[in-house]
């Protein structure tokens, strides 16, 4: 009931702020004075390319804009650019090998300059310099050069055919430099620019006054902004630090705070927490899904170092896909999401949820079966033991180890598939490590999710923007974490079919997107349906809140969270 | 005294060397990534250059006088050139940290505010309180004050900070809207207004530390105390018909000081370091918040530095106690 | 059948002074209490799981977030039910079989770590206070563990113990081991320096000097002269170091470096209810009591041993 009040007013909220908004909400920039917003991670940098965390860059998207952004259905917004080029509008080469983008003649720097293509040009140029480690070097990976046409205008080019050419400059991961600020920030002397890094100048609605290293970002409205309305707020304030549940605290209980990001809390606790009144939940659905990886080789500690968890030792029970598929449909996804994510999660069977055009409608393993599962694993050979495990004529057990990182919800998941697994008589040992070395790369240590050194590990990820290509590209054969590759590698489960290969090859080859779209959900289905090396849980959602004051946000998970803060307004100040 | 002092601190410069050499192994061995919090979206190889960029491809006897000498020789540099105007540092590479790529010492610089007014302020109330309640509890054993005074101190110390933090967030900031919940680093004093309010928001945090401080400070006051009270010292001394007051807060107090001394002295370092719970519940993002994110991160430099700035307070405390003891007690000889 | 009548003469002859401290320990009311509270824990914890034979890992999620059986009296709306009469939690588990299965491993977690502490600090402290030439090194050595970050410590010692422990011990064995081992090993240094510092002190002492000069060995110099006198400040370490070990547990799970998620204990019952506190304050009250009785019934034990070890306030 709670539940369903809060979700009731989050969507009030949504439906009512486009409609407050048209009705009285202009007016002078800055006329809303303070708004404050608190991020549970704290802000270390401000500049997107030399850190990747979401925190840094969501921050960043106040002050530096990319071209073209994603909006909360996923579709691109031009921003700096005039409009989307396309190959219809002349903007694509026919070949796919260059995008040519017009810069908004009326866009400036917070600094009263022109934002022109040597700027475009630069922002390249940064985030492939040698020696830099830039974190977005991915966007720029098929990039061969950047050319300007005249001030305003400027040429990408690319090694080959792209039939995404939506990647450089576009959303906030990769937004535009200026050029003048950052001349001296090339390659190794990056981590020198302190100044540029901590306030970088953009184009955005805010300009930043003053930051202090993963604690508070304070910023003031820009006065060069190209909407003279806009922003309503004078100043923002960006804590960071603490954990969700004190940020959520904070904007719907105390109403210190006005907006507090991604709250990774149990559902009955943001219930709890909105009944404070101060503020309301609001979620929305992007592509993150929380997996179960199953490992298809062995990682046990008595297989020697250097075969285990390699393609040199198979698994002995997880590589029969009878006791995978055994295993998946033992789960009850309802009950997962009702326990760990309530309105922010949806159970999937997919690898890829969205878009739709990529979606597969897979639908198979939402229905627990645990009367299907033993029969499964009863041909599979495995029998009842004494002890209420599982094992087979040749003495194998079914005993799984079941790794995630630190977190509450991923805590209880644990606890719950423990309980489904041991009624088909599979013997599940937990085992949950910080996240900092989980996910780490570090490859001495055997507690990353990469080394794999368990059965079966618990993770959510995602893919940047709309186009699942390279997410899908992790399960080739070529990308199995090896000790030859430092365990460096997406393909966690050494999955490896060279029919997906070709079928991989073929979507890199292809731009039509319909084409496209067919090819992906095949893609997926591969490691889902047909095989169940991968086996998704939860479609998990972003909730952040925001305080019953603010109108205007609209939660946007294709992009910053914060893209669209120009809009913001303060409700109920009469004016 | 004074030549122990002076061996002492000659000695100190090898300890702390080595206890430098110890860290930065231990840190160079624990597995962590500096990437770890990098979305998994960024793929492999570009992580791999991130690595690179920030010096990690270097092995660690390479890093480790590395890191020596910026601390040591590069550091102080700037500091010389900030304070006169010189050029010694040359544009020297200072100690980066991984995560925010500034240098290490500004940003421990912003933080030392908000750790002294809070965490350093609850460390010398919850001391200024202790003492008293361990003296009184101990001349008066067994009485109501003294019952009451154990009581509290042992639930203040075994409720942990991250129950009993947010308790007090509960009451005070979410129930009856007194005190903020969220503490404002930027917030500046410069009227009583102003000051009203630092006191407002550092109210919550002072007391949940000081509680601590208070408990152990004090069962150690009063364990020691009760020893000295019944020695015949005393005795004599009250047959000498000294006033009581005498009696306690001369003899007794001064021989009870050993132990109190010594934790005291050994709760100093933690002020730039321990409060990490309590700092995190706030969000008083002092020193100690700054460390657990830089742990948490991996961000190696950051950790190192603090890390062997607190291992230098921790043996300069423990000499200023070695020293104390002599003092208070000048039978003790240490050479 | 001389050894049997020979040691009963031995134990009937002179009344052993063990029986004096028992009788002077009966006189201090907070140490009877504590004995007894510490008894009672004890028993709630070990015998309590045989005679409430619920699986503190059962999950039944129909039957989640049931309140006490008392809440049926303030409240008659109140989700009750006699099967779980101190409730359930999130998940549907009994939060009365949680309590006593997490007691057990918090209770041997603390008493483990704090013996472990108090003893290499007292170890440590008594050798450096007593014997010049060890003084510096041990000191420096103190500093050094003093200065070293729990974290990567911890991380460090699960990456090269970790494997080797479990495949000896087993999954539960061996992280009991790892814990205790690495919250012992990081809590004795306040110990070790207040002992030294009154071993210091206590070393000029008249009573010592004279001993000495009657020729009495080191060994003997320390467990009869020295060690007696330096008893409080050990009671007080022991009594602040259970509760800590406690605690340290809790913040360990929370790290991701304790024990696994499906093992309950005192601490981290507690943490995981603090953000369901205002909706189920019994959750936190249930795991917040059980940690301070028992720490203050240490805490009282230890001043009633005090009082009755030492020979002064015995005679009185």
């Amino acid at each position: 009931m709670k539940l369903k009040a809060a979700l009731l007013g989050a969507v009030a909220t949504v439906a009512l702020a486009p409609m407050a908004f048209a009705d009285a909400h202009e007016g002078e920039r800055g006329r809303d004075g303070e708004v404050k917003i608190i991020y549970w991670q704290a802000v270390s940098i401000l500049n997107p390319y030399l850190s990747g965390g979401t925190k840094d860059v969501e921050a960043a998207s106040l002050v530096v804009e990319p071209l073209a952004r994603y909006n909360e259905s996923g579709n691109m917004v031009p921003y700096l650019a005039t409009e989307i080029p396309t190959v219809a509008n002349g903007g694509v080469s026919e070949d796919l090998t260059s995008i040519t983008w017009n810069i908004d003649p009326n866009v400036t720097w917070s600094d009263g300059t022109a934002v022109t293509a040597r700027d475009v040009q630069f922002t390249w140029e940064y985030c492939t310099a040698e020696g830099g480690g830039c974190a977005q070097g991915a966007k720029f990976s098929n990039v061969t050069g950047v050319e300007i046409i005249d001030d305003k205008t400027v040429t990408v080019n690319f090694d080959g055919p792209a039939p995404n050419p939506y990647q450089a400059f576009v959303g906030h991961e990769s937004p535009i430099i200026q050029a003048a600020q950052f001349a001296d920030c090339l390659g190794p002397r990056a981590p020198e620019c302190t100044d540029a890094n901590f306030g970088p100048i953009g184009t955005g609605p805010f300009v930043v006054t003053d930051f202090r290293v993963n604690d508070v970002v304070q910023f003031a409205a820009n006065e060069n902004y190209r909407d003279p309305n806009k922003p309503a707020f004078a100043t923002v304030t960006f804590k960071g630090g603490g954990d969700a549940t004190a940020a959520g605290r904070s904007v719907m209980e105390t109403g210190e705070f006005d907006y507090a990001w991604n709250m990774q809390l149990a559902p009955d606790v943001i219930a709890a927490m909105a009944e404070g009144g101060q503020g309301v939940p609001v979620s929305a659905f992007g592509t993150l899904v929380e997996r179960l990886e199953m490992n298809l080789t062995n990682p046990s500690p008595d297989v020697p170092e250097g075969e285990r968890s390699t393609v040199a030792a198979p698994h002995p029970f997880l590589s029969d896909a009878r006791v995978r598929e055994a295993l998946s449909i033992a789960i009850d996804r309802e009950l997962l999401v009702e326990v760990g994510y309530g309105q922010a999660g949806r159970p999937t069977c997919n690898l890829v949820p969205a878009p739709a055009i990529y979606a597969s409608d897979n639908t198979a393993c939402l229905t627990q079966d645990i009367d299907r599962a033993n029969a499964l694993l009863d041909e599979a050979g495995y029998m009842m033991g004494g002890d209420g495990v599982r094992v087979n004529a040749d003495g194998v057990r079914l005993s799984v180890l079941y790794q995630t990182s630190t977190n509450a919800v991923r805590q209880d998941f644990q606890a719950l598939i423990k309980e489904w697994w041991s009624e088909i008589g599979v013997e599940t040992e937990l085992r949950n490590i910080d996240a900092s070395v989980f996910f780490g790369g570090d490859p001495g240590s055997p507690d990353t999710f990469q080394r794999f050194y368990a059965d079966v590990e618990m993770y959510a990820n995602n893919f940047p923007g709309t186009d699942p290509q390279a997410y899908l590209g992790a399960y080739l054969c070529d990308n199995i974490p090896s000790p030859e590759t430092q365990w460096q590698g997406e393909n966690i489960n050494r999955f490896c079919d060279p029919a997906y290969d070709a079928l991989w090859a073929e979507l890199a080859a292809t731009a039509d997107l319909d084409e496209r779209g067919r090819i992906g959900q095949e893609l997926n289905d591969m490691v889902t349906k047909d095989s169940n090396v991968i086996v998704p849980l939860v479609d998990r959602g972003r909730v952040s809140a925001h305080s019953v004051t603010l109108g205007g946000v609209v939660l946007n998970t294709w992009d910053s969270e914060l893209w669209n803060i120009a809009d913001w307004y303060r409700i109920g100040d009469n004016r | 005294m004074l030549t122990y002092t002076l061996r002492r601190l000659l000695m100190s410069i090898p300890t702390l060397l080595f206890i430098a050499f110890v860290i930065f192994m231990l840190l160079e061995l624990a597995p962590g990534d500096p990437m770890a919090q990098m979305p998994l979206t960024i793929p492999p190889e570009v992580k791999q250059q991130m690595r690179e960029a920030l010096g990690l491809g270097e092995p660690w006897y390479i890093r480790f006088p590395l890191w020596l000498n910026q601390f040591f020789i590069v550091e102080p540099q700037y500091w010389i050139d900030n304070a006169f105007g010189t050029n010694f540092a040359d544009g020297a590479q200072r100690i980066i940290s991984f995560q925010s790529r500034s240098p290490v010492f500004d940003v421990i610089a912003e933080r030392l505010p908000q750790t002294l007014w809070v965490v350093a302020m609850s460390y010398v109330v919850g001391v200024l309180i202790a003492l008293p309640i361990g003296i009184i509890s101990a001349y008066r054993q067994y009485s109501v004050f003294d019952q009451a005074g154990t009581f509290v101190s042992m639930i203040g110390f075994s409720v942990p900070p991250f129950f009993s933090g947010v308790l007090l967030i509960v009451i005070f900031s979410v129930q009856l809207k007194w005190l903020p919940s969220i503490y404002d680093t930027t917030h500046v004093v410069n009227d009583w207004q102003s000051f009203k309010f630092q006191l407002q928001q550092m109210i919550m945090p002072v007391m949940v530390l000081a509680l601590q401080t208070t408990a152990q400070v004090s069962r150690y006051m009063r364990a020691s105390m009760l020893d000295n009270l019944g020695q015949d010292y005393v005795r004599t001394a009250r047959a000498k018909g000294m006033s009581e007051s005498v009696v306690v807060m001369k003899h007794v107090l001064r021989n009870s000081m050993i132990p109190v001394v010594t934790v005291i002295a050994l709760g100093i370092p933690s002020i730039f370091g321990g409060a990490i719970i309590t700092e995190q519940i706030f969000k008083v993002n002092g020193l100690g918040q700054l460390l657990i994110i830089a742990l948490q991160g991996s961000d190696i430099p950051m950790v190192m530095t603090i890390t062997f700035l607190l291992a230098v307070l921790i043996v300069m405390m423990n000499l200023i106690a070695d020293v104390l003891y002599g003092i208070l007690d000048p039978r003790i000889r240490y050479d | 059948m001389t050894d049997v009548s020979l040691s009963k003469e031995a134990i009937e002859k002179p009344r052993n002074q063990w029986w004096d401290v028992w009788d002077q320990f009966k006189t201090h009311k907070g140490a009877v209490f504590g004995l007894g509270f510490l008894i009672f824990i004890t028993l709630f914890v070990s015998i309590g799981p045989l005679l409430w034979d619920v699986d503190p890992g059962k999950l039944n999620i129909r039957n989640k977030d049931v309140r006490p059986i008392y809440m049926g009296l303030f409240d008659s709306g109140a989700k009750v039910n006699w099967a779980n009469p101190m409730g359930t939690d999130n998940l549907g588990r009994d939060i009365m079989a949680n309590i006593m299965q997490g007691g057990r491993i918090s209770l041997a977690v603390g008493w483990t770590a704090m013996i472990l502490a108090v003893f290499l600090g007292t170890l440590i402290g008594v050798l450096a206070g007593y014997f010049r030439r060890l003084d510096g090194l041990l000191m420096r050595f103190t500093d050094l563990v003093l200065a070293l970050p729990l974290l990567p410590l911890l991380l460090v010692m699960m990456l090269l113990f970790r494997d080797p422990l479990r495949a000896a011990f087993g999954p539960e064995n061996g992280i009991f081991i790892l814990i205790v081992t690495g919250i012992g090993i990081t809590s004795w240094m306040q110990t070790a320096r207040i002992v030294r510092g009154d071993v210091m002190a206590l070393k000029e002492r008249e009573f010592v000097l004279a001993a000495r000069s009657i020729g009495t060995p080191a060994r003997r110099m320390i467990t009869r002269h020295l060690l007696p006198n330096v008893l409080s400040p050990i009671m007080v370490s022991a009594t602040l170091g259970l509760a800590t070990a406690i605690i340290t547990e809790s913040a360990l799970s929370f790290l991701g470096l304790g024990f696994p998620s499906d093992f309950p204990t005192w601490g981290k019952i507690l943490f995981d209810s603090v953000d369901r506190m205002t909706a189920f304050p019994e959750r936190v009250i249930w795991p917040g009591l059980a940690i301070s009785l028992t720490v203050l019934a240490v805490n009282y034990i230890g001043d009633g041993l005090r009082d009755a070890l030492d020979p002064r306030i015995r005679g009185h």
